[in-house]
């Protein structure tokens, strides 16, 4: 049986991390930080287990740091949300392009100005071209479990790419609830001790890493993590069944998670724990006879097009929940992307929850019922003060 | 679904209070979030947060708005905000107040909890004198699981005189 206990977020990532026996975490507290690394912090320092610690000076260090340590071969973890995301930014790139397995939790929240520390998911999806995976948690549970998984993934010699898990900044961050937490030793016999089989930096092997890329093979090795992406998605849903296998738990088949989608003409498609409220609706209007469906995106890069296009087969109102916006273009990153993705359908687009604006159960029902009046692709911002 | 709303002010327990409360729900065998209004944070300002308990798993994200019951951990909160906002009709409300009786409209329980909290803790911190309270006004959770999440929640000697806060109030109440 596993313990259960009633915990944060942020927490269950820390214990997440400390079930994969992470050697190395670096962090730095910009605000807004998570409490994950303080919890690792106090772990390390109660000799509960035992780690490399480091202290750095930005969060730009942070993740030079996690690329240093994981250069060498070792397995690191560092966690960061909003500002302190963007101020990563370069070295993002440098993790994946260097095929670093990191795993890093982003706890999302708004980017200034004005200064907001609240819940939305312009940081991470600013950061979508950078060659990490992004998984999206619904749940503390799911964030505890995503954070082991991601080790699994990030490691897999087919993939070799950092891995960032995203959950909503207070709504899971701050928020208690019981979380099972894996037996210590079975998820060290799952994970394994990292040793990885491919060249990293040893003192009696002297190699270079992240060197010069001419153009003669720069292009090769944006074609190589372009690859791996690909085969992410197969990699992620084997770990997801792998998981439930051992550990009783499963997240839809790891790419997507679909709720109610039977018969339903009308489903909402989102992300993070917005996706519980949505369910919560559901489940309400199913008791009046109603019947909507949710179709989660748990994975936002690997981007599961295929699996999306199958599951909304003959679905005829498609609306989408954007935490986030792009300028410009006047529709949310999610939105875009699966107009893109089913070109032969009517996708209606709501901007949603940024800077921490409550997503309410009459927020949803306002969503569907415009959704099924909508007559072709819109873009509609829900919650705004009149 | 139960709904439960803490009035506090910043550096009282508030968000204690209602974490200690999911946890105890839990320990008596239902579901529970427990979590703190998303706002800014000031000591002494006025604060918010939540606890939801349920027999099956809970989905929902969204804060709070019609509770079913509201706590009250500062008497002069009830000048400075609308305590009993979106409260259900049926609605139960625990003040901590040195009055006997309080006139909210709804049914309304009264606790000298700063009392009970200075006599035994020394200190006028009365988170889990007031849980005790509700836990005897409401007997939505057991005693026993509510001192158990407390003796979690703070180590030693600490969590051993804020359980007997508890249980004193828990005991005071139900007697009244």
């Amino acid at each position: 049986m596993e313990k259960i206990d009633v915990i944060t977020g942020t927490t269950a990532a820390a214990i997440g991390a400390k079930l994969a026996n992470v050697e190395v975490i670096a962090a730095y507290p910009i605000t807004p930080q998570s409490e994950c690394v303080e919890v690792l912090a106090k772990f390390i320092a109660d000799g509960e287990f035992d780690a490399e610690y480091i202290k750095v000076e930005s969060e730009h260090s942070a993740m030079a740091a996690c690329i240093g340590a994981s250069a060498t071969g070792v397995r690191t973890f560092t966690a960061t949300a909003s500002q302190g995301l963007a101020l990563m930014h370069e070295m993002l790139y440098i993790a994946s392009g260097m095929r670093l397995p990191i795993v890093m939790l982003n706890t999302n929240r708004a980017l200034s100005a004005p200064i907001n520390i609240w819940c939305d998911h312009q940081d991470s999806i600013t950061e979508r071209d950078t060659g990490w995976i992004q998984i999206y948690a619904k749940d503390n549970q799911e964030t505890l479990d995503s954070i082991i998984q991601a080790y699994r993934i990030a490691e897999d010699e087919d993939i070799l790419l950092p891995v960032m898990v995203c959950i909503d900044g207070f709504i899971l961050t701050h928020t208690v609830e019981p979380v099972s937490i894996p037996d210590e030793k079975k998820v060290r016999d799952y994970l394994g001790i990292y040793e990885p089989k491919h060249a990293y930096l040893d003192p009696d092997r002297p190699i270079t890493q992240g060197p010069v890329g001419v153009p003669e093979c720069y292009m090769e090795t944006r074609k190589h993590i372009w690859d791996a992406m690909e085969r992410a998605k197969k990699v992620i849903k084997r770990v997801n069944e792998e998981y439930y296998e051992i550990f009783n738990r499963r997240y839809g088949n790891g790419l997507v998670e679909g709720y109610n989608l039977e018969n339903a003409d009308t489903v909402l498609v989102a992300m993070g724990s917005v996706c519980g409220t949505i369910r919560y609706v559901i489940d309400k209007l199913k008791e009046k006879g109603k019947n909507v469906g949710l179709l989660r995106i748990r994975t936002y890069r690997p981007f599961p097009k295929e699996e999306i296009k199958e599951m909304l087969e003959g679905v005829e109102n498609v609306g989408v929940l954007d935490r986030n916006v792009s300028f410009g273009f006047n529709m949310g990153a999610l939105g875009t992307e699966m107009l893109a993705t089913l070109r032969d359908k009517k996708i209606c687009n709501y901007i949603v929850g940024l800077g921490g604006r409550d997503i309410t159960p009459s927020n949803i029902e306002e969503i569907i019922r415009h959704l099924e009046k909508c007559e072709d692709v819109e873009t509609k911002w829900i919650g705004l003060k009149e | 679904m139960i709904e439960i709303r803490f009035h506090g002010r910043g550096g009282q327990g508030a968000v204690t209070a209602a974490k200690i409360l999911a946890k105890a729900a839990f320990y008596d065998g239902k579901y529970s979030q427990g979590f703190p209004f998303f706002g800014v944070e000031r000591r002494g300002a006025p604060v918010m947060a939540f606890t939801r308990i349920d027999d099956k798993k809970i989905v929902i994200r969204s804060q709070v708005y019609n509770p079913d019951y509201v706590v009250v951990l500062d008497p002069t909160l009830l000048d400075a905000v609308n305590v009993v906002e979106g409260l259900k009709e049926d609605g139960v409300v625990v003040v901590n107040t040195t009055k006997e009786e309080l006139d909210l409209g709804f049914k309304t329980y009264t606790i000298d909890a700063t009392g009970i909290a200075l006599d035994i803790l020394g200190v006028p911190i009365v988170n889990t004198t007031i849980l005790g309270a509700f836990a005897g006004a409401t007997k939505l959770i057991s005693l026993e699981s509510l001192k158990r999440a407390i003796l979690d929640t703070f180590k030693g000697k600490l969590g051993e005189k804020n359980a007997k806060a508890a249980e004193v109030a828990y005991r005071m109440i139900s007697e009244n």
